[in-house]
């Protein structure tokens, strides 16, 4: 906790005199607000002694005066404190995203995306509401209920202790019910999620449920998870009940019990009744405070949590690195000639007893080849492509593109010299145009840019781009316009073309299209892929007939490469794989 | 498919509701309150209560200085007691009453929320097909969270609080009136100033809190789409415009919690400052009207702490109102949704069919998806033996997935009739209906949970054993035996992922385990890839067996299996027979045969 905290303190270096200057006027305003019962106290034993019109205005000009000053106060805190704070808060988040986009692929799989995101918004913001507010108001609660207590003693110091004794288990009690509270509520949340889960496949899924008359044993999965929200949610409401029901209880019987000695006390002239009158004012600026000191406690146990999530991400090492002195490289004029030399790799979150998943790879690709890789589903064919631009590193072995290590590259240059279309085709919130440019210069003449941009699209068939609403600028992804996985899948392929790499890296780039478009497609790539280093992994035989050679990969293994015919002829695992022997699978489109 | 006129937007909906809409939200909450009304009874009266009891405690302070001090002073102690003891009982009263209305009060609500998310899960099931393809998914489930949430945020934000607060001032005014007539026209004449600021508040927090919350939602969307997307942002090199971006996108939603600090810091000193002049007024004019004895000090005493305590509810209401707002809307929209009719209903009395052969007729059977769009069917007269494999082939859009649909009645044809043993598809109940037709689809969704339990789909009351002889029986088995727990990794899992082939095998296991006695396939072999196909295409005819089976493939090999074949083109069948017959008739089959041949010989 002490670490987490100290942490936090160093990074509010800049701001913490205007922090100091935030507890100061809280504080101000506090004490100020406590003099009103004073004047209270004065007025009415003026009134009780020597009474006169001028005691009245005076009071009531004073009470409105000092409620200038807290009100001023009040206004100046936020002034002082919460502005820098959201600054801080934006810094520590901007930090935080530009630290995970460094790290490795793997650091992604690891942490899976919902935990990062709560890290970087819930997390920060919690911190943010503790610099803010929770520091400033621990200090300045902790003030308020001490003057607090020496205001009332200043009225009778058997009635301040026996108040002060009846309320201070408030201060536990909010701080129990505090965390209690909050386990329910992450509790609440997981559920909540749970429930829009099952809602979102039972619409997705409707045709599935639909068809085989699942309507009441979806219904019976749902009600679990909406049964268990709502029991949750009353054990919720259960905790507040209880919680109110102490809160409103204890400070009014201590003022129950006070009146009684009050009354004996100003009756035996220890104190008299103007001062009865503003202990029971000044109680009611005490019991708020007391209240909020037992809630920031639970606050501040609440933030070192917050912050040890925050901080473990941000010390996370990351191992995949540009070399110190990375060697140049002429990305302009590189072949693209790649070199597999006995490759080796797991993934390292992979079992022990599982054998590596490439066990020496060994394979050449020469200047403007295209090279197809085949092999089962799940071989670890995609693995390999990504071993190049070092989304992840090989386990050993060594990559080469036009003779240099991929290992001794800047990681920009590596990935100025490849450019890949990703089987799954993730596009971004932005225009087409942005989409396929994203691996372009963007320093290049906006003409050039345009013309790429054409140049790649219809390369991938992508035409239909001059149709959409606002042509090459319609807006796609998330919020914009939806597009079906054929078309986001030639726009990802476009995407690739248009970085006009030395090394192309397609990842079974036509897998989502119809027979009658990838016949489009593939003759369309012939012409590209003829001057482009390229390696392609491929399901169906009319993407292999793309490639001069294919390799087959198999067991962890490259076991053969040649031609499409000459691998027909000579492999009968290669047969195997893009024909079934008996009968034939190829598609025919009608 | 997409149908004009029917796709509005959410915001429209909302800026076009008419009286009618409204009126069937209204109508939706009666029907919701309805059950609990006398618990409803009970729990208004328990707060009515509590906040008497808790607005008691000043009233009796002031008894107590005015009356139980100088009778104490008499030497008379009583009235000191009896006042401190009604201030006890009061205040431990006031607390058990809170308790019990809290808890009370929360159960109702959730219990309300509970049989609403279950009304309406189960209205969206049974909603037809026309509606799920013309609204989008996105709003149907937006339907069921987000609003469902915005109801819940109502009861949680405290529906309790918000009541609390208005009786609690309520009843403070009339306390007020009651001691002293002077100091309450006062309290009432600062209440204006109060409501004024409040309103305004309200309307501008209202308009920075949608401020607020868009920017976060485009701050999360942007960092998802980053972390989704990390392996084409670092390929493409874009970690540092995407920072620039995000940064940017941080700097609006600061901006944006800005200038909702800074509303606040002008509103609550403001009411601070109200309150304390409340403080002074009732000082001053509670103070004459001791100076002309009109008023005891005690009362003085009791009316501060009120003045105190008068303004302290009416934040809450401020933030309660943007919590009303869009609790309303939600509850509109959601009427909406309960509003829509299924076109595809239970006949009233359905015809029971004790045993099944499979004859399938299609009595000059035309359809049409609405009104505006142009006929998908003809009429069509077609009569299938039981146990036939009939093969359906043709070009995209030429209607061979309605003739699927048709079959297993997510739709209703326009004319003519669809019989299964003679009895019209429309006087078959759905759970009879889906016992004995089933329809696999391309897209094989899989829904989370484990691989078992998404075959148990089929027949949720399968055994185990059932359950891998069905993957055994289409060759599933194999591969699903080598993922990280066999038939109980998850599939949403990693490592569970599958591909679109694999997900296929098990939309294969799930129709074999419901055995029904008609089977559609829907495309459902076009994701194999060829190993897996030749594993498949034994699997499929034991699958077919002797049920009448409808298959639409792109595939020949698969097409090859059928007894029959039909040929549709424009919404018409324009070849039928059996594929021999077919291919030496030589009409469009026979020709997409012989290409087949030759992309076969090469």
């Amino acid at each position: 906790m002490v670490d987490a905290m100290a942490r936090l303190w160093r990074i509010i270096a800049p701001i913490r005199l205007r922090l100091y200057l935030g507890i100061l006027v809280t504080v101000g305003a506090s004490v100020v607000g406590l003099m009103v019962p004073q004047v209270l106290e004065a007025l009415v034993n003026k009134l009780d002694t020597s009474p006169t019109a001028a005691t009245v205005w005076i009071a009531g000009g004073v009470v409105i005066a000092l409620g200038l000053i807290e009100a001023v106060l009040l206004w100046l805190r936020r002034v002082f404190a919460i502005g820098p704070s959201t600054n801080i808060e934006r810094q520590m988040r901007v930090r935080f995203y530009n630290l995970i986009l460094e790290m490795p692929v793997a650091f992604f799989n690891d942490w899976g995306s919902g935990q990062l995101l709560s890290r970087a918004q819930q997390d920060v913001s919690q911190i943010r509401r503790w610099i803010a507010f929770g520091m400033i108001m621990l200090v300045s609660s902790a003030a308020t209920v001490l003057v607090g207590s020496y205001m009332m003693a200043r009225s009778s110091w058997l009635l301040a202790g026996t108040f002060l004794v009846v309320i201070i288990p408030i201060v536990l009690l909010t701080y129990r019910f505090q965390q209690d509270f909050s386990v329910l509520t992450r509790r609440s949340q997981d559920l909540n999620g749970e429930i829009s889960t099952t809602v979102e496949q039972s619409v997705q899924g409707i045709r599935v449920l639909k068809a085989f008359g699942r309507a009441r044993y979806a219904l019976s999965n749902f009600d679990v998870s909406a049964r268990a929200l709502r029991d949750n949610e009353v054990r919720k409401a259960t905790t507040t009940a209880r919680f109110d029901m102490f809160i409103l209880a204890l400070p009014e019987t201590a003022l129950g019990i006070c009146l009684l000695l009050g009354l004996f006390q100003v009756n035996s002239g220890a104190m008299n009744v103007g001062q009865l009158a503003s202990f029971f004012a000044t109680t009611t600026l005490v019991v708020g405070p007391t209240r909020m000191l037992g809630s920031l406690f639970g606050q501040a146990v609440n933030t070192t949590t917050a912050l040890e999530r925050y901080f473990e991400v941000m010390d996370s090492t990351n191992t995949i690195v540009s070399p110190d002195n990375p060697v140049p490289v002429d990305v302009e004029h590189a072949t693209g000639e790649l070199v597999m030399d006995d490759v080796r790799f797991r993934y390292h979150d992979a079992p022990a007893d599982q054998p590596d998943l490439l066990r020496g790879v060994n394979l050449h690709i020469r200047p403007g080849e295209t090279m197809a890789l085949v092999g089962v589903t799940g071989n670890g064919k995609s693995t390999l492509l990504q071993l190049i631009p070092r989304i992840f590193d090989i386990t050993s072995g060594q990559i080469t593109i036009d003779g240099v290590s991929v290992h001794d590259m800047h990681l920009d240059d590596v990935r100025r010299l490849t450019a890949f279309a990703f089987e799954d085709t993730t596009l971004f919130s932005s225009s087409v145009r942005d989409n396929v440019l994203l691996g372009v210069d963007p320093k290049l003449p906006e003409a050039v840019q345009e013309e790429i941009a054409w140049e790649a699209l219809s390369a991938a068939d992508a035409g239909f781009v001059a149709e959409l609403v606002d042509g090459i600028d319609t807006p796609i992804g998330e919020q914009g316009f939806s597009l079906s996985g054929g078309q986001r899948q030639r726009l990802a392929l476009a995407r690739a073309i248009a970085a006009r790499p030395a090394l192309l890296l397609l990842d079974d780039p036509l897998s989502a299209l119809d027979t009658k478009t990838e016949e489009r497609v593939v003759g369309q790539l012939r012409a590209v892929l003829d001057n482009t280093t390229t390696l392609i992994i491929a399901h169906r035989s009319s993407t292999v007939a793309l490639a001069d050679r294919v390799a087959l990969l198999d067991d962890g293994q490259i076991v053969a490469v040649d031609t499409h015919q000459q691998l027909l002829r000579t492999s009968q695992r290669y047969r195997y794989l893009m024909a079934t022997p008996a009968r034939g699978g190829s598609e025919v489109n009608i | 498919m997409s149908h004009p006129g029917r796709t509005r937007s959410d915001s429209t909906r909302y800026s076009q509701m008419t009286k009618d809409e409204r009126r069937a939200s209204l109508r939706l909450l009666g029907s919701l309150l309805k059950p609990y009304t006398w618990q409803l009874v009970g729990v208004s009266l328990i707060v009515v209560l509590t906040q008497l009891m808790t607005v008691a405690g000043p009233a009796i302070i002031a008894w107590g200085i005015d009356h139980g001090l100088p009778a104490l002073q008499d030497g008379n102690p009583v009235p000191a007691i009896v006042a401190s003891a009604a201030h006890i009982i009061a205040a431990i009263s006031a607390g058990g009453l809170m308790y019990v209305f809290v808890r009370w009060n929360m159960t109702i609500g959730q219990n309300m929320l509970f049989r609403l998310r279950k009304r309406l899960f189960l209205h969206t099931q049974h909603l037809d097909m026309t509606f799920h393809e013309t609204y989008a998914s996105g709003r149907t489930v937006a339907r069921q969270t987000t609003d469902m949430d915005a109801l819940a945020q109502l009861l949680n934000s405290g529906l309790d609080i918000m009541v609390g607060s208005v009786l609690q001032m309520v009843f403070t005014m009339v306390l007020i009136v009651t001691m002293d007539v002077p100091s309450g026209l006062v309290m009432a004449g600062l209440l204006v100033p109060a409501t004024m600021l409040t309103v305004w508040f309200q309307k501008r927090s209202s308009v920075i809190y949608r401020q607020i919350r868009t920017n976060a939602a485009r701050l999360i969307a942007h960092f998802v789409e980053t972390v989704t997307g990390i392996r084409a942002v670092k390929s493409y090199r874009r970690q540092r415009a995407n920072g620039a971006r995000y940064e940017q996108l941080a700097e609006d939603h600061r901006q944006a919690s800005l200038r909702s600090v800074q509303l606040f810091g002008i509103y609550q000193p403001m009411l601070r400052w109200l309150s304390t002049i409340t403080i002074a007024a009732v000082l001053m004019v509670g103070g004459f009207r001791v100076l002309g004895d009109q008023l005891q000090v005690g009362v003085l005493v009791a009316l501060v702490l009120y003045a105190r305590r008068f303004f302290q509810p009416i934040d809450e209401i401020a933030n309660f109102y943007n919590t009303f707002q869009s609790a309303v809307a939600a509850l509109e929209k959601i009427s909406g949704l309960m509003a829509e009719r299924p076109a595809v209903t239970d006949p009233e009395i359905p015809v029971e069919l004790p045993s099944v052969d499979g004859e399938i007729v299609f009595d000059n059977v035309a359809f049409r998806y609405t009104p505006q769009l142009p006929v998908a069917l003809h009429p069509t007269s077609l009569h299938v033996p039981a146990g036939q494999t009939v093969a359906i082939v043709g070009s995209t859009g030429a209607g061979k997935s309605t003739i699927a649909k048709l079959l297993a009645r997510f739709y209703d044809v326009t004319q003519g009739a669809i019989t299964l043993d003679g009895v019209n598809l429309k006087d078959i109940s759905r759970d009879t209906l889906t016992d004995n037709i089933v329809m696999v689809t391309q897209e094989s969704y899989l829904f989370s949970g484990s691989v078992a339990n998404n075959i148990a789909l089929g027949n949720p009351d399968a055994s185990r054993a059932e359950i891998i002889a069905a993957a055994e029986a289409i060759g599933a088995r194999d591969f699903v035996e080598r993922l990280p727990e066999g038939f109980d990794t998850d599939v949403r899992a990693r490592g569970g992922r599958m591909s679109a082939g694999q997900r296929q095998l098990i939309s294969f296991a799930r129709a074999f385990l419901a055995n029904p006695n008609v089977l559609i396939l829907d495309e459902a072999t076009s994701s194999l890839d060829a190993p897996t196909e030749a594993v498949v295409q034994q699997g499929l005819e034991e699958l077919l067996g002797r049920r009448t089976s409808f298959i639409i493939a792109h595939r020949l090999s698969t097409v090859m299996i059928a007894d029959r074949v039909l040929v549709v083109e424009g919404g018409q069948i324009i070849e039928d027979g059996a594929p021999g017959q077919l291919i030496a008739a030589g009409g469009q089959f026979s020709q997409l045969y012989h290409a087949w041949q030759d992309s076969l010989a090469e």
